[in-house]
């Protein structure tokens, strides 16, 4: 095959990618560290400029329409579902569009009829019929699938709201596929390694697991063929290797963009694809045959396409998920298990896009952080996160360990071998009502219904920390039996109705699956045990004698203040709660792993559940991820960091999502100093093995003057739990849960 | 040394970036012998206020920052109150933290006795953060309820012991931001070559709901803060004498 790709390949240094698909390999034998500074960078062309312009001009009226601009309402989407679409085909650098037209959304059923359904009720887009028909009569969903083996405790659970946003009407996403493939190798390449995987197992026993796979390779197969076509329909022929860094570019987005064709998955990351891309640049730069300008062009336009992603979804969704973020993650920066950066020129030119089009919370930046990281890139990080809120960082010295270095991140924080592994989707319980069912003896604090088990309720006047851990632990049990029996029947169907056939092609024939359970208001359950151990804690009951709110008499340790009484109780929730969700068989034998995440969620579990024995009322919203609650974290940003970073990631490898918020003048007097001093935070916090951190570096009166005047801040990005969205796309109440959330103004 | 030693503290702040040079740990110690018109930690003046606590828990608390300080250059600043009013207690502290690698620095009105337990205190202090109120012995006895001398006094010392130093320069408007006075600043403290640079701090109203919650009664008004322009023009005079200055 080398002799084949002669042309393509021309330049590169040979290893044993060549003979095998080996994208890592490719990557650490061909590329450039950058240690260097930012001047290098090239403004946006006037090209890109106007490009940016007319996007934008079309998100203004997306946002002005309520939120959608148009959606396609009877073709049923696919990789060559539509013919090839534009923004304005003369000026494109990079192409290709979901649909046949810019922010149209794609019809995609399979996940889940309803949601599509409901989606264009609420929008008032009407539903081709034949859609509808064969929908309903013909073609079952993930959606039907899941509520055909679903339990009724599970039902029950999931109206309660203990165990929410579940992947079961719409696609799971958290699955990257290796888009640098159909760069480096070309789909042909790439067919003849599924056709050989394929016929491994010619000759095989035809049992369950080998048929099963046998059905999954052909998918792939014609999920290839597919994206050739799709390609050619933009005038591409994506059949051999790309040969130049703009072609480099476009065959990946054209392995991406199939992808998000076939899938409306809940997170599409694109993965780690600059550093990649640098080695292409690099090689045009040399031979003379780009300038930085066009380079940088090339990226910008990229970048437009990635910003442009969407998806079809209802107005529930986008109250649990605000600002309709799809989460196009890429990973930039980190170290190579050499001891090199794998920092390159295109790091840095990913990240400007940040200036050359302004602020925008897709694709969702993702920095890999390291105490090794050249200094210089490390300042630029922080320059941008001053300027700019839209970044987050991840501790590549915490998960390189357990990763190596070239892994990405799907959706906010979970850490996942390129090509190599994927994720069971999740979503989380909400650990706080498992803690009020421990005390009601399973029975709801806001239905009163029997939800968990019928345990012994706690009687006492006051409680008992001995009596309520030994109840919550048994409640913590049935809870993780529950939660992994949903997540067994989601991926199972989600497997047979929704297969993602254009994602998986470009993975390894032996993928790593974790199942990715989460928890959510970890800090209220801390400090509401905190309160029980330390403090002495009255419980309030109705008439029916269930505890529906409590009355803490003293103070008690908080979390969020480096105080190891109550951190300490926390790091043993974790591991606890991870250790419930171990003891039971999973599907496809994943590997059970968990999150501390929320992304806008807290607000609306906290809205559903009760008062807690921690003083917080019923309603409030919990803190988002493993934050401290609001307002609780008294001894400044530090003692905060710190407490999250005790959160056990051996415990916890789907991630631990923390979000940052100071202003700017807290961060030093002078714009250098708020540069070395956050740069000094983020080294401090992977010291002490903090895995994620969004940060947010803005002034409240920006926050409010934005609520007032939306129409003057378009591109006001701010992070939250693992993602950015646009200030302005929130809702109200989110929006006030952010000014609310500890915006730290002293470090 | 004494880790058993113990002071009034009023609270700590895992770290401030804007009390000397990086990431800091910051410790307000109780009591105050001034009573500054502008503070905006009135409820640290009560010497009987506060927690009581050692050496020991101060460094443990300090030391679980260590990461931090190191990356940024950073340390611990002790303030208040006026911290010099417990200077045994900081020698103690200094010390401590000395042997453990940990930058120093104080944060103080200058308003304390010239005696032996200052010289130990400055004999472990990296940095001293000054907060010079005014020029003028009256002005300042109207400001801050005490004279300047036992400050001018405080300052020659810091000189004579080549101890680096950062001038604090609260800017009011209509008490110290005219040219002139800013100019007989400048004369001032140019003579003084341990001082390094001088930040203004422009007069703001965040310390006014803590006089109301104690009871007092607050004089000055939103008419003292001072412009942008007026701190820039400060900075300008100060830079023609090359005084170094942050925040305008």
């Amino acid at each position: 095959m080398s002799e084949n790709n002669f042309e393509s390949w021309q330049g590169f240094t040979a290893g044993k990618w060549q003979n095998e698909v080996n994208v890592r390999d490719f990557i650490v034998k061909n590329y450039t560290p950058y240690e260097g500074d930012d001047s290098f960078l090239a403004e946006a062309t006037p090209r890109t400029k106007k490009m940016w312009d007319t996007v934008l001009g079309l998100m203004k009226k997306e946002t002005a329409n309520g939120g959608l601009l148009d959606a396609d309402t009877s073709i049923i989407s696919g990789i060559t579902s539509h013919k090839a679409g534009y923004i304005d085909k003369a000026n494109e650098v990079i192409v290709g569009l979901q649909t046949d037209a810019p922010l149209k959304r794609a019809l995609m059923p399979y996940g889940g009829f309803r949601m599509v359904k409901d989606s264009c009720d609420a929008y008032n887009v009407p539903l081709d019929p034949q859609v509808t028909e064969v929908f309903t009569k013909y073609r079952k969903t993930h959606n039907d699938g899941v509520f055909d083996a679903y339990t009724p405790e599970i039902r029950a659970c999931r109206k309660s709201g203990i165990i929410t946003g579940l992947p079961d009407a719409y696609g799971r996403g958290r699955i990257i596929g290796d888009y640098r493939r159909v760069a480096l190798y070309g789909i042909d390449k790439l067919l003849e390694d599924k056709n050989e995987q394929k016929n491994l197992t010619d000759h095989a026993q035809m049992l369950e697991t080998v048929i099963r796979e046998r059905e999954e390779i052909s998918e792939q197969i014609k999920a290839l063929y597919e994206i050739k076509e799709m390609a050619a329909s933009y005038g591409y022929d994506i059949s051999k290797p790309a040969t130049s860094a703009k072609e480099a570019v476009q065959w990946t987005y054209f392995g991406y963009l199939a992808a998000i064709k076939d899938q409306n998955g809940a997170a599409m990351s694109i993965g780690r694809v600059s550093t990649f891309l640098d080695i292409y640049f690099e090689r045009d730069l040399r031979a003379g045959k780009l300038t930085e300008v066009e380079a940088q062009e090339i990226m910008d336009d990229f970048v437009i396409k990635l910003r442009m992603v969407r998806f079809l979804r209802t107005p529930e969704y986008n109250s649990l998920f605000s600002g309709d973020p799809v989460w196009v993650t890429e990973a930039i920066g980190g170290m190579a298990m050499d001891g090199r950066t794998l920092v390159t020129k295109n790091s840095f030119r990913i990240l400007h896009t940040l200036y050359n089009l302004g602020a925008a919370p897709e694709p969702n930046l993702t920095v890999f952080w390291s105490t090794h990281l050249p200094k210089k890139f490390k300042e630029f990080c922080a320059k941008v996160s001053i300027d700019t809120s839209s970044i987050q960082y991840e501790n590549d010295d915490l998960m390189r360990e357990y990763y190596g270095d070239d892994y990405g991140i799907a959706c906010c924080v979970s850490p996942m071998r390129i090509g190599k592994q994927m994720q069971l989707f999740g979503a989380r319980c909400n650990l706080v009502k498992a803690l009020l069912y421990a005390i009601n003896g399973g029975k709801d604090e806001k239905s009163f219904a029997q939800v968990g088990p019928k345990f012994a309720p706690i009687t006492s006047e006051y409680l008992e920390y001995g009596e309520l851990m030994e109840k919550f632990d048994m409640m913590m049990e049935w809870l993780a039996q529950t939660y992994v029996n949903a997540l067994n029947i989601i991926h199972y169907m989600h497997d047979k109705y929704s297969y993602e056939k254009s994602l998986m092609a470009l993975h390894d024939r032996e993928v790593v699956r974790t199942l990715g359970c989460g928890i959510a208001g970890f800090s209220v359950v801390v400090d509401s045990l905190s309160a029980v151990k330390y403090a002495k804690v009255k419980t309030i009951r109705n008439e029916q004698g269930i505890v529906v709110d409590y009355q803490v008499e003293g103070e008690y340790p908080q979390f969020g203040n480096n105080d190891d009484k109550v951190d300490e109780i926390g790091r043993e929730i974790v591991k606890q709660f991870m250790d419930k969700i171990r003891m039971f068989p999973t599907y496809r034998n994943a590997i059970p792993t968990q999150s501390v995440l929320t992304i806008t969620s807290n607000v609306v579990y906290g809205k559903k559940t009760g008062s807690t024995p921690d003083g917080r009322k019923a309603g409030v919203p919990f803190a988002p991820g493993a934050n401290p609650l609001h307002g609780r974290d008294k001894h400044g940003a530090l003692a905060s960091l710190c407490s999250v970073a005790k959160v056990p990631f051996q415990h916890a490898q789907d991630g631990i999502s923390n979000t940052f918020s100071i202003i700017p003048s807290s961060l030093g007097k002078t714009r250098e100093a708020q540069v070395t001093n956050l740069v000094s935070l983020m080294d401090g916090y992977a010291t002490h093995e903090g895995q994620h951190l969004n940060v947010n570096v803005f002034n409240r009166d920006t926050l409010i003057d934005a609520m007032e005047h939306p129409e003057n801040y378009p591109q006001l990005t701010i992070r939250v739990s693992g993602y950015a969205v646009n200030f302005i796309k929130l809702t109200r109440e989110q929006q006030e849960d952010v000014l609310e959330r500890t915006l730290h103004s002293s470090i | 040394m004494n880790l058993d030693i113990t002071a009034r503290v009023h609270s700590q702040e895992s770290a401030g970036a804007v009390d000397g040079p990086g990431l800091r740990y910051v410790i307000f110690l109780q009591g105050c012998p001034l009573r500054c018109k502008f503070c905006h930690n009135p409820d640290t003046w009560n010497i009987k206020g506060g927690e009581e606590l050692s050496v020991r828990d101060l460094v443990n608390n300090v030391m679980k920052y260590k990461a931090f300080m190191q990356f940024s250059g950073g340390g611990v600043t002790v303030t208040g109150g006026e911290p010099l009013l417990q200077k045994k207690f900081i020698y103690e502290l200094f010390s401590e933290l000395k042997y453990k690698g940990v930058h120093t620095a104080i944060d103080t009105s200058g308003y304390t006795k010239i005696d032996d337990d200052l010289d130990k205190v400055l004999s472990v202090t990296d940095l001293v953060l000054l907060d010079l109120k005014h020029l003028n012995p009256k002005a300042h006895a109207d400001l801050t309820g005490v004279g300047n001398d036992l400050v001018f006094e405080f300052l020659k010392l810091l000189h004579q012991k080549k101890i680096r130093t950062w001038i604090r320069y609260v800017v009011l408007a209509g008490i110290n931001d005219s040219a002139v006075y800013a100019e007989n600043f400048a004369k001032f403290i140019k003579e003084f070559d341990n001082v390094e640079l001088v930040e203004l701090l422009p007069y703001h109203e965040m310390g006014t709901d803590k006089w109301s919650q104690l009871g007092l009664k607050y004089q000055l008004s939103k008419e003292n803060i001072p412009s942008r322009e007026k701190l820039k023009e400060i900075a300008d005079i100060l830079a023609k004498y090359g005084i170094e200055t942050h925040g305008a």
